[in-house]
C-alpha cells in the first residue's frame, strides 16, 4: 500500500498551531506517511514534528470556513490546528485518522526509520539471556537454562530459554505448561543473593471447578524450595476473583496440594478497569475548571492513585517475604502477563540495587517486560483519549512507571536514572521510531524481524549524549534494600506525566538546574583540593632535603 | 512535681511498634527517653504544645494515655499502673491550663543572654524602618499619632499611616464607623505605581446607615493614588456572611454612597469553618491504614485545601488590581484580623520579594500579624480559652507560604523547615513574639522586659532554615509573583500535618542533601583558599578561585527540636562514614536500630519483628482458607 493514497492534501499553508503554555506558530503543514509536521520555516521558531502512531484521537470542528482538528495524543498531550478552508481541514482529520490507526505492524515507522547517528553498541544484542545466566550460575547451581520452549510451542509468549529448577526436566515442564494458562510455567524472575531467595512468576494454574491438579507442577514450585522452607504464593486478584476463574478453566492452587505454600491473595485492577481508570484521571487533569472539590473528586474517582498503592503494596510484601522472611515466592494473576509483572518486576527494584542502575533497568525492562511477554502492542495501541471501543489496551506498563517513580521519590539518592527516563519509556512504548516495544512476545518480534529491520531503543538511548539527559546527578549507590512508604500521603500524583503538559515547569527546571550546578560545584571543588594537594605535597618532598639539617 | 514513671511503653500511631523508656514530667515538659541505650530516642512535650489529654480504659499492659499536640503530633503512652497514669494525667491537666500570662514558658525561658542581647533581639525588626522601606512616609501618605495612646482603636498598634488628606476628625469619624474602631489604614504601598494596600473592619452600615468621614476616607485613599480612578474594596467573606451581619447593624459598603470604588466579595469561610475544616483533615490523615480513598475523600470532605486556595484566590487578586491595574485596594473582614491579615500579607509577599527572604518574612509577621492584632492567644489556645475562638487561621497562611515555594522553589530563602518552625513556636510560648492578642496587651505584659524575641533566636540559626536552590536573581525576573491557581497545584501538605509521622516522608531527602553539598562547597572553598596560600610560599601562583556564591556563616547547625529539623545535617565526612559502613558492614547495619542510620538507613530490622511474626503463626493453622490480606503487615513493614 502506498501511504500516499491516503494523504489527500499533503499541505496546506497558513495553519495556526496552538498549545498550551507556548507561543502560537503559524505555518504550513504537511503530512508524510508518518509524521504531521508544522513549520513555520522561519529559524528561531520550533517545528512539530508529530508520529501519527502518537495520535490516539482527533476532534474537528467548524467557525464558518476555519476549521479546526484537536489532536490528542498517546503522550497526553492536546493541540489544536486551525485550518482555513473546510475542504482542506476535513481531507488533513480523514488523512490524519487513517494514517493513526493503520492496522499492519509492519507499516509502522520503526520499519521505515533510518537513524541519523551511528549505531555503536547494537541494543538488539545488549541482553542476552545466556549472559544473565552466568551471573546466576556464579551464584548457584541450583537452576538450568531450558531450550523446552525453542520454537514457542510449549509457550507461545515465553521466550526460547528459561530459567527453571536444574532438577526439573524438559518433559515436566511441558506437562506443568499445560497445568497453567497460556503455558506459562514458573519459571525464575529473581535470584536474591543475599539469602538464596527466589521470585518465580507463572500464568494461573488451570484447576478449574473439579480442582484439577498436576503433580509436575507441583514438584517444580517445590524443587524450589530448601529442605524445610516454605514458600509464598502471591496471587494478584482478590480470592473472589480467582474463585470465579474456576468456572472459566483457571484457578488457583489448593492449599491440599501445595501444603508448603501459603497463598495471599491481593487486588491488583484487571486490565480493563486499569484503562477506564487512566481515561478519568486524564480526563480530570485536563479539566480547567479550577474547583478543588471537583479536582479532588475525580482524582478520587479515577481511582488511579489507590492502582499505584495497590501494586506497590503488593510488590512490597513479595519483597518482604523473600528479604524479611527468607522464603521464596511465587506470583501469578489470570495470564500472568500483566499484575504480575509489574509486580515481580517492582519487587526487584526494591531489593536489587543494580535494578536502580541506568543498565540495570534497561534489563529489568527487557527482561520482566519484553522478554516475559507482556502485549506491548496490545496494551499501547490506544491510551487516554481512546473513546473507540476498546480491545485489550491498559495503562499496565505505565503504572509500573509510575510506581517506579513513586519509589524515585521516596530514595531521590538512590536511582542512577532521572524522572527522565521513565517518562520517555512511557512515550516510546505507545509511539515510538524504535521497534523495542512492537508485538507481543518474543515469537512476535522474531516473526517481524524486527531485529534486522528496525533499531532497538537501547541503541539510542546507551549512546553517551543521550545517556546525559537521563542521569540522577543526586545519585551515590547504596546497596541497601529500599522500602518504600505506602501510605496514601506518602503517595503523590505523577505530574511529569498527567500534568505535563497542563503547566509551565520552567521555575522547576530553573530550580533543577540550579540544583545540578551546586552539585557539579562540588565535584569541581573537591577535584581541585586534590591536585593543589598534590601539588603541594610534591613541592613539600622535593623541598624537605634543603630543609633538614 | 517532678513525676518519674518507668517502663512506659510508646505505641506508634500507624503501626503496632512500641518502645519502652521512663516518662518525666517536669513543670515546663514532658519527656519520654528512651531505655534502649544504644539508640536512646527521647521526646520532649511541651506542656503549651499539648491540645488535649486523654485517658482510656485500662487493659492488660496497662492504662493507655492519648496525648494530642497543637504542632500535629500526637503520642499514645501506655503506663503500666494506672494510679501513675492518672496522676499524670491530672498533673498535665493542669498545666496545658495555665490561667495567667505569668505561668507560660516564655517567662521562665532563660535563653542564658544577658539584657543587651535581650534588647537587641527585640530591636531586629523594625516597622517604622520597614514603612520606609515601602516609601512611607511620602507626599500622600503620613503618620499618624491619633493612636498613640490607643485611644481611637485598641488593636490597632500605636503608629498607624494614613493618607495626608484624612484629617484627625475624619480618622475618628470612620473609626466609630468601623467594627472595633478599626478604621482603614496603610499596610502595604506598591512605590511602582504608588498605589497603596489598606486593611480595616467592617461598617456598621446595617440596612442603611453611611457614615460620612468614612466615605471620606475612602475618597483619600482613593486620591492618594493618582493612576487609578477607583479603589477596589475587597471583602474577604462569602457575601451571605456579610448579609447576615447587616441584621447586627454592621455589613459592607454601599456602592452608591462611596464614590469610585468597586466592591468585590472574596468568599473566604470565618474562623468556625476553618476550625472544624483542619479538625477534619486531621481526623482523615491520622487515620490507621488509610486507604487512598478515604484520603482523597476526606481530603475532599475537609474541605482544607479549598479555603486555602480561597485565601491564595484573593491575595491574586489582591495583588493583580495593586500591581497590574495600579488601583489601591481596602481589604476588610469583619473584625479585620484574620481573613485580613491572610490577604493582606499573603499579597504582599506576592508583590514584593522582600517578603521572601528569612528577614522580610519576619517583618512581614511582625507587620500584618502582630502589629495589627491577629489574636494570637485566642486562636492558638494560649491561656485558658474560648474554645470556639481557636482557629488555624496564621497555619493557613503559612501553608499558603509553602504552596508558593513548591510552584516557586527558587522564589523564596527560606525552605518549609523555617515555616514548620515558625508554627512551631506560634504554639510554644517560649518567646514572647506571639503572646496575647494585640500590641497594647503586649506592652501592658512587659514582654520586651521579661521575654525573648524567636526573631532573635531563628536569625540565630538562620543556616538550618535556608532553601539551598534560593536565587536572588529570580526575584529581579519575577519581583511579582503569579502562581497557578488549578486546583492540581494545591497539595497536601505532608510535611506539616504529618510531621511527626516520620514513616511517611521520603527516607532521602533532597533538601537535606543539597544543603549539606553546599556546605561542604563553603568548606571546600576555604580550604582551596589555605592550599593556595601554602602554594605560593613555595612561589607557586595558581588562577583565583571562580567566586561561586558570597560567603555566609559557616558553622555547623545545632539542632532545633522539631523532629523533622531534628534529623542530622550530615556533613560530607560523616556521608563517607556511612558509606563505608554500607560497603563493608552491611549485616551488621541491618541489626543495628534505625535510628543509627539516619535518613539513609532504608528499614531497620522492625519489619522482621513484628509483621511476619504473625505471618509465621498462622502459618500451619487449616481452618483457616489460606487466605491473608497482608495490609497490617505491609502497613507495619514500611512504617
Amino acid at each position: 500500500m502506498e501511504f500516499a493514497e491516503l494523504i489527500k492534501t499533503p499541505r496546506v499553508d497558513g495553519v495556526v498551531l496552538r498549545r498550551p503554555f507556548m507561543p502560537t506558530v503559524e505555518g504550513t503543514l504537511c503530512l508524510t506517511g508518518h509524521h504531521l509536521i508544522l513549520s513555520s520555516r522561519q529559524d528561531n521558531t520550533e517545528e512539530l514534528w508529530l508520529l501519527h502512531a502518537n495520535i490516539d484521537s482527533t476532534e474537528k470542528r467548524f467557525v464558518g470556513s476555519l476549521g479546526t482538528i484537536i489532536v490528542k495524543c498517546k503522550d497526553l498531550r492536546v493541540i489544536q490546528l486551525d485550518i482555513p478552508g473546510m475542504e482542506e481541514c476535513l481531507n488533513i482529520a480523514s488523512s490524519i485518522e487513517a494514517l493513526s490507526t493503520l492496522d499492519s505492524v509492519s507499516l509502522m515507522y520503526p520499519f521505515f526509520y533510518r537513524p541519523l547517528f551511528e549505531v555503536i553498541e547494537d541494543g538488539w544484542q545488549s541482553f542476552v539471556p545466556e549472559e544473565s545466566f552466568k551471573d546466576l550460575e556464579s551464584m548457584t547451581d541450583e537452576w538450568r537454562l531450558s531450550e523446552v520452549n525453542k520454537d514457542f510451542s510449549v509457550c507461545p509468549s515465553y521466550p526460547s530459554l528459561l530459567t527453571v529448577p536444574r532438577d526439573i526436566d524438559d518433559e515436566s515442564l511441558c506437562k506443568a505448561a499445560s497445568f497453567r494458562h497460556g503455558g506459562r510455567f514458573p519459571v525464575l524472575s529473581y535470584y536474591h543473593k543475599k539469602n538464596g531467595m527466589v521470585i518465580m512468576r507463572a500464568a494461573q494454574p488451570l484447576t478449574g471447578t473439579n480442582g484439577r491438579r498436576c503433580k509436575e507442577d507441583e514438584k517444580l514450585i517445590n524443587a524450589t524450595l530448601c529442605a524445610g522452607k516454605r514458600g509464598y504464593i502471591i496471587d494478584t486478584r482478590t480470592i473472589a476473583v480467582a474463585q470465579q476463574a474456576k468456572a472459566r478453566g483457571g484457578g488457583f492452587e489448593q492449599e491440599a496440594n501445595y501444603p508448603q505454600w501459603r497463598r495471599i491473595h491481593k487486588a491488583i485492577e484487571r486490565s480493563n478497569v486499569l484503562q477506564d481508570s487512566l481515561i478519568k484521571l486524564v480526563e480530570a487533569c485536563n479539566d480547567q475548571s479550577h474547583s478543588m472539590d471537583r479536582w479532588l473528586s475525580k482524582l478520587e474517582a479515577s481511582n488511579w492513585q489507590s492502582n499505584v498503592k495497590e501494586i506497590l503494596t503488593t510488590a512490597c510484601l513479595a519483597a518482604q517475604c523473600i528479604d524479611r522472611e527468607g522464603a521464596s515466592v511465587l506470583v501469578h494473576g489470570t495470564e500472568g502477563t500483566d499484575s504480575t509483572l509489574q509486580v515481580t518486576s517492582l519487587a526487584q527494584i526494591i531489593l536489587d540495587p543494580a535494578c536502580r542502575t541506568i543498565r540495570g533497568f534497561e534489563v529489568l525492562i527487557e527482561r520482566e517486560w519484553l522478554q516475559a511477554g507482556h502485549p506491548f502492542q496490545q496494551r499501547c495501541a490506544q491510551s487516554a483519549y481512546s473513546n473507540g471501543k476498546l480491545r485489550s489496551e491498559a495503562p499496565v506498563f505505565l503504572l509500573f512507571l509510575d510506581c517506579v517513580w513513586q519509589i524515585l521519590r521516596q530514595f531521590p539518592c538512590s536511582f542512577q536514572f532521572n524522572e527522565n527516563l521513565l517518562i520517555m519509556l512511557f512515550e516510546h512504548a505507545y509511539a515510538s521510531q524504535f521497534g523495542t516495544f512492537l508485538g507481543n512476545c518474543v515469537a512476535e518480534r522474531g516473526k517481524l524481524q524486527l531485529s534486522q529491520k528496525t533499531v532497538s531503543l537501547w541503541s539510542w538511548v546507551n549512546r553517551p549524549q543521550e545517556l546525559e539527559r537521563f542521569l540522577n546527578p543526586l545519585y551515590e549507590p547504596n546497596n541497601l534494600v529500599i522500602w518504600p512508604s505506602v501510605a496514601p500521603q506518602s503517595l503523590l500524583l505523577w505530574e511529569g506525566v498527567f500534568l505535563r503538559w497542563n503547566r509551565s515547569t520552567k521555575c522547576l527546571d530553573e530550580a533543577y538546574q540550579e540544583m545540578v550546578h551546586i552539585i557539579e560545584y562540588n565535584k569541581e571543588l573537591q577535584n581541585k583540593v586534590n591536585s593543589l594537594r598534590r601539588q603541594l605535597a610534591q613541592l613539600e618532598t622535593e623541598d624537605s632535603p634543603l630543609q633538614t639539617p | 512535681l517532678n513525676h518519674i514513671v518507668e517502663q512506659v511503653k510508646l505505641l506508634d500511631r500507624f503501626s503496632n511498634k512500641s518502645v519502652t523508656g521512663t516518662l518525666h514530667l517536669t513543670a515546663t515538659h514532658l519527656i519520654f527517653v528512651e531505655s534502649n541505650s544504644t539508640s536512646a530516642q527521647e521526646i520532649w512535650i511541651l506542656h503549651h504544645h499539648i491540645a488535649s489529654v486523654e485517658k482510656l480504659s485500662l487493659t492488660t499492659s496497662g492504662c493507655p494515655l492519648l496525648i494530642q499536640c497543637r504542632n500535629f503530633r500526637l503520642v499514645h503512652f501506655v503506663i503500666p499502673r494506672e494510679r501513675d497514669c492518672h496522676d499524670i494525667y491530672s498533673s498535665l491537666l493542669r498545666l496545658l491550663r495555665p490561667v495567667s500570662y505569668d505561668e507560660l514558658y516564655a517567662f521562665s525561658y532563660n535563653p542564658k543572654q544577658n539584657d543587651q542581647q535581650r534588647e537587641e533581639g527585640w530591636q531586629l525588626i523594625d516597622l517604622a524602618a520597614e514603612f520606609e522601606r515601602m516609601g512611607v512616609p511620602c507626599d500622600q501618605w503620613q503618620l499618624t499619632d491619633v493612636n498613640r495612646e490607643y485611644k481611637v482603636c485598641k488593636t490597632y498598634p500605636r503608629d498607624v499611616y494614613v493618607p495626608i488628606t484624612a484629617s484627625k476628625p475624619i480618622i475618628v469619624g470612620s473609626s466609630k464607623f468601623r467594627s472595633k474602631g478599626r478604621f482603614p489604614v496603610l499596610t502595604y504601598f506598591y512605590q511602582e505605581k504608588k498605589a497603596a494596600v489598606c486593611r480595616c473592619s467592617q461598617p456598621l452600615s446595617g440596612f442603611s446607615a453611611r457614615c460620612l468621614e468614612d466615605e471620606h476616607m475612602l475618597q483619600a485613599i482613593s486620591k492618594a493614588n493618582h493612576n487609578s480612578r477607583y479603589i477596589y474594596v475587597m471583602d474577604t467573606r462569602p457575601k451571605l456572611n456579610a448579609l447576615a451581619n447587616r441584621a447586627a447593624g454592621k455589613g459592607y459598603e454601599n456602592e452608591d454612597n462611596y464614590s469610585n470604588i468597586r466592591f468585590q466579595f472574596v468568599g473566604i469561610e470565618n474562623i468556625h469553618v476553618m476550625r472544624g475544616s483542619l479538625q477534619k483533615l486531621l481526623e482523615g490523615v491520622g487515620t490507621r491504614s488509610l486507604s487512598m480513598t478515604d484520603y482523597l475523600v476526606g481530603l475532599e470532605n475537609s474541605g482544607w485545601l479549598r479555603h486555602i486556595k480561597a485565601i491564595m484566590d484573593a491575595a491574586i487578586f489582591l495583588a493583580k488590581a495593586v500591581t497590574v491595574e495600579g488601583a489601591s485596594v481596602l481589604v476588610h473582614c469583619s473584625d479585620g484580623w484574620d481573613r485580613t491579615a491572610q490577604v493582606c500579607a499573603l499579597g504582599s509577599l506576592l508583590m514584593d520579594p522582600y517578603y521572601r527572604t528569612i528577614k522580610g518574612f519576619m517583618v512581614l509577621i511582625e507587620k500584618d500579624w502582630i502589629s495589627f492584632g491577629h489574636k494570637f492567644a485566642d486562636r492558638c489556645d494560649q491561656l485558658d480559652p474560648d474554645p470556639k475562638e481557636v482557629s488555624p487561621i496564621f497555619t493557613q497562611f503559612l501553608e499558603c507560604v509553602w504552596q508558593l515555594t513548591e510552584q516557586f522553589p527558587q522564589a523564596f530563602e527560606f525552605s518549609e523547615w523555617f515555616l514548620i518552625q515558625i508554627h512551631e513556636h506560634v504554639h510554644s510560648c517560649q518567646f514572647g513574639n506571639f503572646l496575647g492578642n494585640s500590641q497594647r496587651q503586649r506592652e501592658d505584659l512587659q514582654l520586651k522586659e521579661r521575654t525573648y524575641s524567636l526573631w532573635a533566636h531563628l536569625l540565630s540559626e538562620n543556616q538550618n532554615y535556608l532553601n539551598p536552590l534560593f536565587s536572588p536573581s529570580f526575584a529581579e525576573s519575577h519581583p511579582v509573583l503569579e502562581p497557578s491557581t488549578q486546583a492540581y497545584h494545591f497539595k497536601f501538605w505532608r510535611n506539616m500535618y504529618n510531621q511527626y509521622d516520620r514513616s511517611m516522608h521520603p527516607r532521602q531527602s533532597i533538601l537535606k542533601h543539597v544543603l549539606t553539598l553546599q556546605e561542604s562547597n563553603r568548606e571546600l572553598e576555604g580550604t582551596v583558599q589555605a592550599l593556595k596560600t601554602k602554594l605560593q610560599k613555595f612561589g607557586v601562583n595558581t588562577s583565583p578561585l571562580k567566586p561561586q556564591t558570597p560567603p555566609r556563616e559557616c558553622s555547623l547547625p545545632p539542632r532545633p527540636q522539631s523532629l523533622i529539623l531534628g534529623a542530622p545535617l550530615l556533613s560530607r565526612k560523616e556521608v563517607q562514614q556511612e558509606e563505608d559502613e554500607e560497603v563493608f558492614g552491611e549485616e551488621a547495619r541491618e541489626d543495628a536500630p534505625a535510628s543509627t542510620g539516619g535518613e539513609r538507613t532504608v528499614e531497620g530490622s522492625s519489619a522482621t519483628e513484628n509483621s511476619y511474626g504473625e505471618l509465621m503463626g498462622s502459618f500451619g493453622s487449616k481452618n483457616e482458607p489460606g487466605v491473608v490480606t497482608l495490609e497490617f503487615g505491609v502497613a507495619r513493614m514500611t512504617c
